[in-house]
């Protein structure tokens, strides 16, 4: 029987409300009196050296208040890189300087080397045009392999475009290499991870202000991760400190990772502030966003896997190409390492990986963290190239993977790229996809598509990734730079409601609802008086934010500490109104009773008695009752699936329609299953699109061609299908309070590969002997890989 | 600068505008109804439509003084008389139609249209119809399903919360 309220309750979601009658605030909602517009002046060169910049024309258009350039921002700090990555030989990488503007160089079409602040936003813009930057055309590094060829430079000052040369398991390479030597079948594909763009629905934007009163900033921003923002700002490029500033991300439209980053217009905004003490504000339009959002994926890879006899895996070994673009984004070198080549062993027993990553700076925009963010990268590779092993040595897809699979006996299993899996039950998943996507019916779904001229193909995929990102410790040693926990206060006020700040912020996720269910679940008491707090820095405390499907496993986590506090204390001041010993309280329904006798007082009385505490044994207890918690990991969780997906090829026009999709998916327990089937949901749909639709096409000077929704493909309501979305089968983490693994990333993890298998499956059933197609899988493509089998 | 007067969710109002001034642009930053969003620059991403004179517009490709006297409905105006959640956006809530929330108002304004004109729309004919509404977040299932609802139909066949 499902529950109607607290964990496990698929409550509806309380913030719909104003998001559905147009109260939701969001940054560009704001108006402020008095406010003043920034604009930029981005490069149309990829790759340029700025000879000079003349803002004098502009100084004088009407309305504007101040221009900025490059040299204004020479003296702060770069926006830094987070992780620290070495290469094979000990080296560290290299990290060129991210500035505030282009100072000296633009180095891709966007890139920022200017600012006007402007009474209108329609005058900056005018003003902007005004602007004469004198830019010297030098050749745009645009494909990876030209980029690590050639002697022009992204950055000049490090003589290559190589920012690392990384290996893992750096000790496994050579029995890696021995066992592909010696293996009875090695299978090898090429393959292409293609750039995507993110596309939060919502524009960045952000909002500067100054209070010359206090010496305090404010900015409002786009952000996931308000702390994160904050930190980067103080500590490492404006120097501003810590508590003079307040970052709020109110409601925000979407991140999907975009919205991790610290970006220079946000320093921008801030110093414009100051400088003119007016309140400054810049929101992108969707070209700007195209040409500055940080993008996702952009690898190249050639992957071998090598098995015996039987289709047992001997070894994988991978060679990857990661585009980092123009400059360092904040997470942009743990992408391509740590979140991809640790899950380079799959759900599989394999003894052997070895990962070998060439990050590349090139003349285009910045490349990081995208849902899935190293994991559907790992994932598609794997699941690729096992599709193509099973078809090479003539063995059925979904048992070559179950023969491999690690068997649910083996946990905590040690993963031979290096992580320590805590639980789950793959073969289970794959149990229950073959039966909820209704496997057995597929042949005769085959024989009608066949009927009416159309190929029609049945791909599988089992994923696992690490998310609910993660141990401190952990992700200390692989080099990054800042901690991973994160942070709750619960504050039980006088009349007994209760506010809950929370480091993570909701963008979609559904925390101001699910938060809730969770405390109530624990004082029994009603969700309806518990609120979250979330997005400013002036009330949360010191959290990491959203991302890396983390907010529910590691805040979460942390929300539960909190009120186990806040418990452990109330119990304290019920015993004392009570008259009893502490030992001997209970709290069933939110009523503390002593045991065994009809001696009780409400969890109200006991917030009220907190806040006035006459007669208060003030020498055992503190009046109040607010309580904080910080949670780090032990562990990453350990989501995984079984995915499946039938599509139908027209032969005729090389068109893709998918029919079926499943996802069955292991979160562990499941607080609100209809938020987890939605994030399911969304995450299918960007996976969906990335296999068939989007892609990000720069030509070879640089230029970005998909920089709108008319050049670049968004997956529509008519690209999708009805989605069949199953977690039943959960194997709880093992180690966090919860038992919640995370669900925001596995759509886009476990699908594009699903995806990919079942068009090759349709074509190969059509007599055509195509073993890979580069996604997205467009009609061209698909026409022609068929036209040329 | 010329003087527009249109009635919007009701209510007469007015307000001197620039010739280039869009639709969506009065709206959000004179009349300060911020429901109404931008999501892009090329009228693909639908966040924007609004009712004028009863037929679903895309804001941002209007001028303002198109739409002098013209009766404008915008999200802030869908709720029923006594505040609470309309046929639709109750359905959106219901069946978890909406999660950042930024496309919302246009996927509201849309399915309402969509309804007046067909009241029972099938699967395929809502697909078709949201094709100028882009959602990131939902992977439209829901909102189609929420729109299935809206219209009466039943959805309990349709997998998922």
């Amino acid at each position: 029987m499902p529950k109607d309220t607290g964990i496990g309750a698929a409550t509806t979601r309380r913030e719909d409300v104003r998001f559905l009658t147009g109260r939701g605030q969001y940054t560009d909602d704001i108006q402020t009196q008095g406010e003043c517009a920034a604009v930029f002046a981005r490069s149309t060169i990829a790759n340029g050296r700025i000879k000079s910049i003349d803002t004098s024309a502009a100084a004088a258009m009407p309305g504007v208040l101040a221009i900025f350039t490059g040299e204004d921002f020479a003296e702060v700090g770069g926006n830094p890189a987070g992780w620290l990555i070495n290469s094979r030989d000990g080296t560290p990488m290299h990290e060129p300087k991210r500035p505030v503007l282009a100072h000296g160089k633009v180095r891709h079409v966007g890139d920022a080397y200017a600012a006007v602040i402007a009474e209108t936003v329609q005058q900056a813009r005018d003003a902007v045009e005004a602007i004469e930057a004198d830019i010297e055309e030098l050749p745009a590094i645009v494909d990876m392999k030209d980029a690590l060829a050639t002697d022009h430079y992204v950055h000049d000052e490090i003589g290559t475009n190589q920012c690392f040369d990384w290996g893992w398991i750096e000790d496994n390479r050579a029995a890696t290499d021995e066992a592909i030597k010696n293996a009875h079948h090695v299978t090898t594909l090429e393959l292409v991870n293609n750039r995507l763009v993110p596309n939060a629905m919502e524009p960045r934007c952000s909002i500067g202000h100054y209070n010359p009163g206090t010496d305090e900033y404010t900015l409002h921003t786009t952000s996931q991760n308000p702390h994160l923002t904050r930190l980067l700002i103080s500590a490492f490029v404006m120097g501003i400190p810590e508590n003079k500033l307040t970052v709020i991300a109110p409601d925000v439209g979407g991140g999907f990772g975009s919205k991790i980053y610290h970006y220079g217009e946000e320093a921008l905004v801030l110093a414009a502030a100051k400088k003119l003490g007016r309140t400054v504000k810049w929101t992108a339009d969707r070209t700007e966003a195209f040409l500055t959002d940080a993008h996702g994926r952009d690898h190249v890879t050639k992957i071998e896997l090598a098995l015996d006899e039987e289709g047992n895996f001997l070894a994988f070994r991978t060679e990857t190409m990661a585009n980092l673009g123009a400059y360092l984004s904040n997470f942009s070198t743990a992408t391509p390492t740590f979140l991809h080549g640790t899950l380079m062993a799959g759900n599989y027993t394999v003894p052997l990986v070895y990962v070998n990553v060439k990050a590349v700076f090139t003349n285009t925009a910045p490349v990081d963290a995208y849902r899935g963010a190293g994991r559907p990268e790992a994932t598609f590779s794997l699941e690729r190239v096992i599709d193509k092993a099973a078809r090479e040595i003539g063995m059925d897809p979904i048992e070559l993977r179950r023969k491999n699979f690690v068997k649910p006996d083996q946990y905590p299993f040690a993963s031979a790229a290096g992580l320590e899996y805590d639980s789950g039950n793959y073969d289970a998943l794959m149990d229950q996809m073959e039966k909820v996507a209704d496997k057995a019916g597929f042949e005769a779904r085959r024989k009608e598509s066949e009927a009416k001229g159309l190929l029609r193909g049945f791909g599988v995929n089992a994923y696992i990734e690490a998310c609910g990102i993660a141990p401190s410790n952990l992700v200390g040693v692989l080099g990054s730079r800042v901690g991973l926990y994160d942070a709750a206060t619960v504050r039980v006020n006088a009349t007994g409601n209760l506010s809950v700040m929370v480091g993570a912020h909701s963008h979609g996720q559904g925390h101001e609802t699910v938060f809730p269910q969770v405390v109530a679940e624990m004082l029994g008491i009603e969700a309806d008086s518990v609120d979250i707090v979330h997005g400013d820095t002036s009330k949360i405390p010191f959290g990491m934010g959203t991302y890396g499907s983390r907010s529910l496993a590691v805040c979460g986590s942390a929300v539960v500490r909190a009120t186990e506090k806040i418990i452990n204390k109330a119990k304290k001041i019920a015993a004392h109104m009570l008259e009893a010993s502490d030992e001997d309280i209970t709290l069933k329904d939110g009523v503390f009773s002593v045991a065994g006798t009809d001696k009780s007082v409400s969890f109200g009385e006991v917030a009220l008695k907190a806040y006035i505490p006459h007669e208060f044994p003030l020498e055992d207890i503190e009046p109040g009752l607010e309580e904080t918690a910080f949670y780090d990991p032990a562990n990453f969780t350990y989501p995984s699936g079984a995915y499946c997906c039938e599509v139908e090829v027209d032969p005729e026009t090389g068109k893709v329609r998918v029919d079926r999709m499943t996802a069955v998916d292991d979160f562990g327990n499941v607080i609100n299953p209809m938020v987890v089937t939605g994030q399911v949901h969304g995450g299918l749909g960007q996976g969906i699109g990335q296999a068939l639709v989007e892609n990000t096409t720069y030509d070879e000077n640089g230029q970005l061609l998909s920089a709108s929704y008319m050049d670049y493909t968004m997956p529509r309501a008519d690209d999708l299908p009805f989605y069949i979305v199953d977690h039943s089968k959960g194997n709880p983490c093992t180690h966090n309070p919860l038992g919640v693994k995370g669900c925001g990333e596995a759509g886009a993890i476990g699908s594009p590969p699903t995806v990919v298998n079942a068009v090759i499956d349709a074509l190969q059933s059509g007599g055509k002997n195509v073993s890979h197609i580069d996604m997205p899988m467009t009609p061209h493509r698909v026409w022609s890989a068929m036209n040329n089998a | 600068m010329t003087k527009v007067t249109m009635t919007v969710n009701g209510k007469s109002v007015s307000g001197d505008v620039e010739g280039r001034t869009l639709l969506s642009s009065f709206l959000r930053e004179d009349l300060r109804l911020t429901g109404t969003h931008i999501g892009c620059d090329t009228s693909q991403c639908g966040a924007c439509v609004v009712h004028v004179n009863g037929e679903a517009v895309k804001a941002c490709a209007m001028f303002a003084i198109e739409a002098d006297g013209a009766e404008v409905g915008t999200i802030e105006g869908q709720a029923n008389a006594d505040g609470s959640l309309n046929v639709i956006q109750q359905a959106f809530q219901d069946h978890h139609g909406l999660q950042c929330g930024f496309c919302t108002p246009g996927m509201v304004m849309s399915a309402a249209a969509l309804l007046k004109d067909n009241p029972k729309p099938s699967e395929g004919e809502i697909r078709e119809y949201l094709e100028g509404n882009i959602c990131r977040c939902t992977g439209y299932h829901n909102i189609v399903k929420a729109i299935m609802a809206a219209s009466g139909q039943d959805v309990s066949a349709i997998a998922a919360e």
